[in-house]
């Protein structure tokens, strides 16, 4: 701490920066030995088996190329368990969207009480990562056929069973949104909070209601912002296995995956191998797209 | 006249901050709605719990039954067996990592930048199908053993690791701190260890604080490659018997808000690292 301290006069540091250049500049030519460890251990978890994945999707079990396994994942059941996959994800995102900017744009206004920030935000930072199996069996509890709502909406007049399934989308949708909500909101906040005040000001000043405000200004300036954050929220939905096997919904491609691992495979084990090449292609072209939206949004906020 | 004149300031200012302190209806209602969908799920466990006897009890009594199962105990320990070795491995591999990259290779920032989004481009159950086969040629002695998970849940903490620690070593003068050390004759692990350590102690706790939450929840990897983690234990205790799967779900949740709260506490910004967590 004292070293600290001592920095404060500036001094030392541009003292000594000229004081040893050839011993730096040999320093210099090993200083890559330092990141080596890390190195190998993220091409051994990480790197090699994401590579051997990729190749093996275009192998056959004895090595050989093929474009078999890719070719059977346009094949039943692979085909409608993309699709549920990603009409989950899309719904769930765009729900999430919409209500976590909605809340955002609540809780940054500044007549709300002071408490309500801070309690949305940290029990939003708990929702966001309370996922999995606990996630599951809650919404069992709450919405299952035997759920405590449920059975308040039946009381009240409204039964939702048999039409309602948390195995269905929109059952599945709803259990996805108590992650995806609070998420949306957490990221939405320092977009909301980038938009500058005087645009605010000028609008209000040139006569625009609140609406007129949002309508042509806020919105076009955030839109980007918006549509790549409920990207990011697609493909965390996308990927999500826990929650989807202790709901106990059969057919989503990261289910799939799970089944060939486990050893009750019924198919051919390199389908695995294509179903997670297939996974990673549509995660990189979700972030492809967060990533060109995002860099749109950056020209005009803070 | 006088009198007059005085008036209208107080009056056009008091009007002012009643227009901006009037919060549009539609802004409650929705902060409305967000409690109604986020506690609903809340108030159903306690309540579920409610009804699995009679006369009813607390949740609480499902505690007793779950906490004398050793299959709870067991499961629960590994689980932290686990996360404690996660932080040790993550700590050992990232700290220095970091620390090198800002004080010597910066030119390598952009490359961490880009592995640290990695995991989420290869999740936990994609990342599985390639490693698991992988794992088991490379090394089967550590294959069948549980540090095993450690040292998968290492790659799936570092995105949150790193940003952690390369926010804190942004926040710092690194430079002029280790030259002023090294003119004291300090050498750059000794630097590391007494000079930037604690000034990096927010960071650090931040950083191991998400990564206890995703070695403790962490389910898809544990589940295929067969060791019996907490998650797991709640996965088979709600599948089979419901009521004490509903408790064992609250337990789950009290300690994911307890981990959060900290992260809060700590940082009061820190919310936004718990941000993004990797989706299992």
């Amino acid at each position: 701490m004292a070293l600290a301290e001592l920095t404060d006069s500036g001094l030392a540091g541009n003292v000594l920066a000229g004081s040893a250049p050839p011993k730096r500049r040999r320093a210099r030519r090993w200083a890559f030995l330092g990141v080596l460890p890390f190195a190998a251990y993220i091409a051994i978890f990480l790197l090699i088996p994401t590579g051997e994945l990729i190749v093996n999707a275009f192998r056959t079990p004895s090595g050989a190329f093929t474009l078999h396994n890719i070719d059977d994942i346009f094949h039943a059941p692979f085909p409608s368990s993309f699709v549920f996959s990603l009409e989950l994800s899309a719904m769930s995102a765009l729900w999430g969207g919409i209500l976590g900017f909605l809340v955002a744009n609540a809780v940054l206004h500044h007549g709300i009480p002071r408490w309500v920030r801070p309690a949305y935000l940290s029990f939003s930072g708990m929702a966001a990562n309370f996922a999995g199996v606990p996630l599951a069996f809650a919404f069992t509890a709450t919405l299952g056929s035997l759920g405590v709502v449920t059975g308040l909406l039946k009381h009240a007049g409204f039964d939702i069973y048999p039409a309602f399934s948390l195995q269905a989308l929109m059952g599945a949708s709803l259990v996805y949104l108590f992650f995806q909500f609070p998420l949306m909101i957490l990221l939405m906040i320092p977009v909301i909070e980038g938009l500058r005040k005087e645009w605010r000001e000028a609008a209000s000043n040139l006569g625009a209601s609140s609406f007129a405000y949002w309508r042509y200004v806020g919105l076009p300036v955030i839109t980007p912002s918006l549509l790549g954050l409920m990207v990011l929220l697609f493909g965390n939905a996308f990927s999500a296995y826990a929650t989807a096997d202790a709901l106990g919904i059969s057919n989503l491609v990261t289910i799939q995956i799970a089944q060939f691992i486990n050893g009750n495979n019924v198919y051919d084990p390199q389908d695995a191998y294509a179903l997670a090449f297939g996974m990673i292609v549509i995660i990189i072209i979700t972030i492809t797209i967060y990533t060109l939206l995002q860099r749109r949004t950056s020209r005009w906020l803070k | 006249m006088a009198q007059v004149t005085a008036t209208p300031p107080p009056a056009a200012s008091h009007r002012i901050r009643r227009a901006r302190s009037r919060v549009p209806v539609w802004h409650v209602l929705w902060l409305v709605v967000a409690a109604i969908f986020f506690l609903a799920p809340i108030y159903s466990v306690v309540q579920f719990s409610l009804e699995g006897t009679t006369p009813p009890q607390t949740i609480f009594h499902w505690y007793h039954a779950v906490f004398d199962d050793p299959m709870f105990r067991s499961s629960f320990w590994l689980s932290i067996q686990i996360s404690l070795e996660t932080v040790g491995v993550s700590l050992l591999l990232m700290v220095p990592t970091v620390f090198w990259i800002h004080l010597r290779l910066p030119r390598l920032r952009p490359v961490m930048d880009l592995i640290s989004i990695l995991p989420f481009v290869v999740p936990p159950i994609v990342l599985i199908v390639g490693l698991a086969p992988f794992l088991r040629d490379f090394s089967t002695w550590l294959f069948v053993r549980p540090e095993v998970l450690a040292l998968i849940y290492v790659v799936f903490a570092l995105p949150f690791m790193y940003r952690s620690l390369d926010a804190g070593l942004r926040a710092i003068d690194l430079r002029t701190l280790v030259e002023a050390a090294e003119s004291l004759g300090s050498s750059v692990p000794r630097t590391l260890l007494t000079v930037i350590l604690p000034n990096l102690r927010a960071a650090i706790i931040g950083g191991s604080l998400l990564t206890v939450a995703i070695s403790m929840g962490e389910f898809t990897v544990a589940s295929l490659l067969g060791f019996f983690t907490f998650p797991i234990y709640t996965y088979q205790a709600g599948t089979s018997l419901a009521y004490e799967g509903v408790a064992v779900s609250f337990l789950s949740f009290i300690l994911v808000w307890g981990a959060m709260l900290a992260l809060y506490l700590l940082g009061r910004g820190g919310s936004s690292a718990a941000g993004v967590a990797i989706r299992e």
